[in-house]
């Protein structure tokens, strides 16, 4: 055998009808697809900005403020989520609501995204069920570590994904976002 | 009048070989890509476009050529200066100029002229064709040297002691082809290997000199200096002689690969692949060994015959680029041990084999 192996040619033959074998097959693929096969393929690549693969719905993505039918943050600053976070990138400031039903309202509530380790936790702590990661949206990056932090007002205008899971709304951009 | 045609027509007969290189090597840039993408069951660059047009990603040997262009030209402080400008030029030189007197297709018979279609017509062109690809290793040597850097020089070396294995076996390897067709014209042994053996195999290089042929790729891969030979680059342990190469002259050394790739394809073509023969097409026409004969105008056939050359040029290029994009690299010494142990008495052995048959079996028939 160890002749054999030192011999080469066998060994490379072997090796070059692997590959040959791998490439008439694709290229088969490629041919039939390019005919009109839909179903036929050549390649185990997925083009990635046109076509992505489906993300499962239980995928953690940017976090979103859920809204109250007026459009006020569901949110009632009670920290449970800043409290409870492992990356500390929640920062809450807290405000009386006018409404005396309400506890309290949400002045500044700012995720730092770059900081974020996407655990869950801060859904799973929230008992107002105000903080979501439901967006479907994976695409967000900056050149400064500033245009990372995600204000409250941005964080409410997100939508959740759509059945598909792909985004329902644009990704969003922090008006302080260095270029 | 006449003598303005005969210096367009040789000009015409240097533009064809020249152009041939140069084009294949740069679409071999894009064939590299693609073949191994599929290989590997990828689809490989497409996003290179033109107005929207991606075309298989064609455009990426420009995009390519663009980016190689405008980068910095950077030279190290302590280099020599000349030479490490001159390397890169020699390197390709040699390779573009090595395909000269590969015979691309027959006589053309035109307008009362006969144009021997081959750049150049010498009596011992396959001596030169091999002067002419040892040469090209004085780029990798000088570049190594004028680099003043260690790994470099090392690898101009590596490259120097590879090269000189192959060639010992490339030389001694045809030296059973040359005996057979008895001939250093490369256009002559392309049109020995036109006759047929036993009345239907075509005698081709492959059928008369199996062994030669097997020993022949072998040594002119590696003489390609790319993998599973590419000991000189090394890309993984020294960087090779380039390392201190950057923009355009990186990008001819590159290139110089793929043109000696070329060559050695169209040399293998020319001896062992029938050159631009194809099988039972005569002068006159198809003469199939059955007894059928079609007969085709004189340039119909001389199209057939350049077209077998390109695609039969092209196959063995094809499986070149298999086994580099198959095979792990040789180490150095496995390398040294494979040319100079396994290759060299092998193409002895093929020597003397020859020998033997031509002896009993009398004159080359």
């Amino acid at each position: 055998m160890r002749g054999l192996q030192r011999f080469y040619l066998v060994e490379v033959l072997s090796g070059v009808g692997l590959t040959a074998t791998h490439f008439f097959r694709n290229m088969g693929g490629h041919i039939r697809r390019s005919l009109g096969q839909r179903d036929a393929s050549g390649a185990v690549t997925i083009q990635y900005p046109e076509e992505r693969r489906p993300y499962s719905p239980r995928l953690r993505t940017l976090h979103r403020l859920v809204q109250r039918e007026d459009g006020s943050p569901r949110c009632v600053a009670c920290m449970m989520c800043e409290t409870v976070c492992p990356a500390r990138c929640i920062y809450i400031v807290a405000a009386e609501h006018p409404n005396p039903e309400i506890e309290k309202v949400p002045a500044r509530f700012d995720i730092d995204v770059g900081k974020c380790v996407f655990c869950g936790y801060c859904v799973e702590a929230c008992p107002e069920d105000a903080i979501r990661m439901d967006t479907g949206i994976l695409e967000f990056a900056s050149y400064s570590r500033r245009g990372m932090v995600y204000t409250k007002e941005t964080l409410l205008s997100l939508r959740p994904a759509g059945p598909d899971g792909r985004p329902q709304s644009p990704i969003p951009i922090p008006a302080d976002r260095e270029p | 009048m006449s003598a303005l045609a005969d210096l367009g027509i040789a000009f015409g007969r240097v533009a064809f070989a020249m152009l041939f290189v140069v084009n294949t090597a740069a679409l071999l840039g894009w064939v590299e890509r693609k073949q191994s993408a599929i290989m590997q069951d990828r689809i490989g660059a497409n996003r290179a476009s033109i107005l929207g047009f991606r075309v298989l990603g064609l455009f990426h040997p420009i995009a390519d050529a663009i980016k190689m262009l405008t980068k910095e030209d950077f030279r190290p402080a302590r280099a020599d200066r000349f030479l490490f400008a001159l390397a890169p030029f020699v390197s390709v030189f040699f390779g573009l100029v090595a395909f000269a007197s590969i015979p691309f297709g027959d006589t053309l018979r035109a307008a009362g002229r006969e144009i021997p279609l081959q750049a150049v017509t010498l009596n011992v062109g396959l001596l030169y064709v091999f002067a002419m690809l040892s040469l090209g290793v004085y780029g990798v040597m000088i570049a190594g040297w004028s680099s003043a850097n260690n790994f470099a020089l090392l690898g101009g070396q590596r490259a120097a002691a590879l090269m000189i294995s192959a060639e010992i076996a490339i030389g001694a390897s045809i030296m059973g082809v040359v005996m057979w067709y008895g001939s250093l014209n490369l256009q002559d042994i392309v049109r020995g290997q036109g006759a047929l053996l036993f009345g239907w195999i075509p005698k081709w290089g492959l059928v008369t000199q199996p062994l030669a042929f097997v020993l022949f790729v072998t040594a002119g891969i590696a003489a390609t200096k790319r993998i599973p030979f590419d000991t000189p680059e090394g890309e993984s342990e020294i960087i090779g002689y380039f390392v201190e190469y950057s923009g355009m002259k990186f990008g001819m050394f590159l290139m110089a690969d793929l043109v000696e790739t070329t060559v050695i394809a169209g040399l293998t073509t020319s001896l062992f692949l029938g050159g631009w023969q194809v099988p039972y097409l005569g002068a006159a026409g198809f003469a199939f060994p059955w007894g059928a004969t079609l007969a085709l105008p004189h340039l119909l056939v001389v199209l057939l015959q350049v077209g077998a050359f390109v695609l039969k040029v092209s196959a063995v290029i094809f499986f070149m680029m298999l086994v580099r994009w198959t095979l792990p690299r040789f180490r150095y010494d496995q390398a040294m041990r494979l040319g100079w142990l396994g290759l060299f008495p092998l193409s002895i052995l093929n020597i003397a084999l020859t020998g033997l048959v031509l002896l009993l079996w009398g004159g080359r028939a």
